[in-house]
């Protein structure tokens, strides 16, 4: 359903809701008030299928704002937007029909010090009951992010939540410090003896608190928190912030920048993808196929650091394109060493492929519904293992995407294996990509000057491990007000008890090592 | 299974030399700004470019603290004198609260010593590099270095991250567990001095403010290679790099 279509639907189908177009940006903004809003969120969601993008909430001094981003498989988005007003702390709660906004609640809940009436779980998130005081609210405008808090002695008295009531069941917790060499993360496994019944992830052991120390920040300062909260993704997330300034200060970047931006993030994801295989053959340790791997892994590493300087792409991306140019017999090289790469990742390919032992451990297992990942709005590769063909670079297209051929894998059994499968194929669209964007580097600059303006837009990009949306909102002084990045990470760590749950103790280790997810890209 | 015998004994071997040859291949170090003499102008310039008061100017010269240095090339890149810039990755250097530089681990660690990586707040880049060290590139295992799965078994608590606030306690825990002697090496600009995350409520600045910490390895990340020299520094098989100062800071154009 185009923009239009969805304007004129919604505005027969309740009279009290209003929809206004940018036209410019291809967003539909519909406006209603929080009595309303699950209607709204249910109809699009539920009633014509739109993937749920994320939830920023803003505090303005009269009222709340939540505005819920939805997207659909056409390019174009839905922006809902209600307003609470003040004092009242208690918002509505969306998650009951859109279960994809449950953890962005719970998020908000925490570090805003909202209720969401009707949300079936909230407490301990972000900021831990055993290390915080109750009553923080960092998200608030008046909360000064500078000062530090005395930390209290942990209460010991806390305890994780326990629900398996069966005789001789126990918790395992694991984490968050870990016998290897693992982000931080806690995983609390409740079992009766051999299979894990329920999981609890209790994750931000890495909240570092870059939204909240983005305000005030120039937009300069502020790309260096987008760039640096998570490294493996760096230059996907740096380039969602640039593209939300580009497009507040309506600034096109010019064709050569577009095609290196391109360029750039494809290695990225190959790279990623390559440290991604490694991790699922160290998980079921397969030994040869994980130092050939992380052979590759090391190998474009080197790549990126003699291309730009750096190993993960830092200090590249800066509103109105790159802060240096790369030279274009380079990218050509690049290109032809990525190629390289690809060869010896087919051979890996076929040699996990016939390797029984290997695929007993794999397939079947951690299994994902296409239902199941659809409800929770799962994103990137873990997705597209499940049946869901969804990825920005074709959905939203961005920074020249729609003018390159490429495709987007699939699979359908949704388990481990399938997972494993989609990143082999897409790192074989990362190297194609990378060619294409190489052959049509164009001469030209690689900066406009952009002159910042005020306003608020999306930035959004295809992050190796999904979609990322970055909100920034920019106040008259230049300066940011506002800063949120939802990331794949924060999506996908939301339904890792449906990967997890049912199977047995050893595959838990492999299951994490399919879904590929980030602590640090999750909890920023 | 045969299959991958042959795959791995038909794969060259890759490893490095390091420590003993120098390693300069490409793409294995980004190098990091090296400070040197500069015009009054252009030094303030630089100065008030950095966003992490890594530069600092001192008689006619900038002189870089690399542990605050974030490789953000601001001072390199878009500007009419860019700042020096210095190749090498042997950057480690130890340090302690006192400001004297702690003793090395003794000789009966020099062939086995067991580390303990633990994740304060990273944003992965410092993890991913001390996990290179595993690979055949690095290959940590020839030179005795061994992850351990527990602190009880640790003589090395490797930190990466700023040290955030949800993970002080569970970092000062597995430094009490450890039996002595120990060391701490905290890899990274973040685990050094907060790096761009502070200040902050939620995020230290750098995990001195937990721990005592006894070898420092700058970067943002630190490549494997200079990790694999703060290891060695912390086992007294290195000597550790000096304070930079003015006269220490030579210049290498880039």
């Amino acid at each position: 359903m185009r923009i239009a279509d969805v304007r004129s639907a919604a505005a027969s189908r309740w009279i009290d809701v209003r929809v206004r177009e940018n036209m410019a940006q291809d967003v539909a903004t519909i406006e209603c008030s929080p009595q309303r809003l699950r209607q709204v969120c249910a109809w699009l969601f539920a009633g014509l299928g739109c993937a749920f993008g994320g939830l920023v909430v803003e505090d303005t001094p009269a009222a709340w704002v939540l505005r819920y981003l939805f997207y659909g498989p056409t390019p174009g988005q839905i922006h809902v937007v209600t307003e609470c007003a003040k004092p009242s702390e208690t918002v509505p709660s969306i998650s009951v029909e859109v279960h994809a906004a449950d953890w962005h609640e719970r998020e908000a809940e925490d570090l805003f010090g909202l209720v969401f009436e009707g949300h079936p779980r909230l407490g301990d998130f972000v900021l831990h009951n055993d290390t915080w005081p109750e009553q923080v609210a960092p998200m608030r405008r008046a909360f000064d992010p500078t000062a530090r808090p005395p930390y209290p002695a942990p209460d010991d008295a806390w305890a994780p939540l326990r629900l398996v009531a069966e005789p001789g069941a126990f918790l395992m917790p694991v984490g968050p410090v870990y016998s290897g060499i693992t982000e931080s993360a806690l995983f609390l496994l409740e079992t009766v003896g051999e299979d894990v019944i329920r999981i609890f992830p209790r994750l931000f052991y890495n909240y570092r608190a870059i939204e909240k120390s983005a305000e005030g920040r120039t937009v300069d300062d502020a790309l260096l928190l987008a760039e640096r909260f998570s490294a493996t993704s760096a230059f996907a997330h740096s380039l969602a912030f640039c593209r939300a300034v580009e497009t507040i200060s309506e600034v096109v970047v010019p064709l050569r920048a577009q095609a290196l931006r391109v360029l750039l993030a494809e290695l990225e994801r190959l790279r990623h993808h390559a440290a991604a295989i490694e991790a699922i053959c160290d998980s079921t340790a397969l030994a040869v196929a994980t130092s050939q791997a992380a052979l590759l892994e090391e190998d474009l590493l080197r790549l990126s650091g003699a291309l730009t300087g750096h190993r993960y792409l830092f200090g590249l991306n800066v509103p109105g394109g790159l802060a240096r140019d790369v030279a274009t017999a380079a990218c050509r090289e690049a290109a032809a060493a990525a190629a390289d790469v690809l060869r010896r990742l087919r051979d890996l390919r076929q040699m996990v492929r016939f390797s029984t032992s290997f695929l007993d451990r794999i397939e079947g297992v951690g299994a994902i519904p296409e239902v199941a990942a659809r409800t929770h709005g799962l994103v990137g590769p873990v997705a597209r293992a499940s049946g869901i063909v969804r990825d920005l670079r074709r959905a939203q297209p961005y920074a020249g995407y729609e003018r390159l051929a490429f495709e987007v894998p699939q699979e359908t059994a949704g388990d481990g294996y399938a997972r494993l499968l989609v990143l082999f194929a897409e790192a074989e669209q990362s190297a194609a990509l990378m060619r294409q964007s190489a052959d049509q580097l164009s001469d030209g600059p690689v900066r406009v000057p952009v002159r910042t303006a005020s306003g608020a837009a999306f930035g959004w990009a295809e992050a190796p491990r999904g979609a990322t949306f970055h909100w920034v909102r920019i106040g008259e002084d230049g300066r940011l007000e506002r800063y949120r990045a939802v990331t794949p990470s924060f999506i996908n760590w939301h339904g890792l008890h449906l990967a997890a749950e049912n199977f047995a103790f050893q595959d838990f280790p492999i299951i994490l090592a399919t879904l590929g997810l980030s602590a640090a890209e999750c909890d920023r | 299974m045969t299959t991958w015998v042959w795959k791995g004994l038909s794969t060259p071997v890759r490893t490095t030399r390091y420590p003993a040859a120098p390693d300069d291949t490409p793409g294995t170090s980004p190098g990091r700004p090296a400070g040197g003499a500069v015009s009054p102008t252009t030094g303030a310039d630089l100065i008030a470019r950095c966003p992490t008061g890594a530069l600092t100017a001192s008689d006619g010269h900038i002189v870089v603290d690399p542990a605050r240095c974030v490789h953000c090339y601001r001072c390199v890149r878009g500007v009419a004198h860019p700042i020096g810039w210095e190749s090498g990755y042997e950057w480690a250097r130890a340090t302690s609260g006192d400001g004297q530089p702690s003793a090395p681990l003794g000789r009966a660690f020099h062939r086995s010593a067991h580390i303990l990586v633990v994740d304060a707040g990273d944003c992965g880049a410092c993890l991913s590099e001390v996990k290179q060290l595993n690979n055949p590139y690095y290959n940590m295992h020839r030179l005795g270095f061994f992850i351990t799965p527990t602190p009880r078994n640790a003589d090395i608590l490797l930190v990466v991250g700023p040290g955030t606030a949800n993970m002080r306690w569970a970092l000062r825990k597995a430094y009490d567990a450890m039996p002595t002697p120990k060391r701490v090496i905290a890899v990274g600009t973040c685990a050094s001095s907060g790096g761009v995350f502070t200040p902050s409520f939620a995020s230290g600045t750098g995990i001195h403010e937990v721990l005592p910490v006894d070898v420092i390895v700058p970067g943002a990340p630190p490549p494997p290679l200079a990790i694999l020299h703060g290891l060695l520094v912390a086992t007294g098989r290195a000597a550790p790099a000096e304070r930079p100062t003015a006269a220490a800071n030579g210049t290498v154009a880039r």
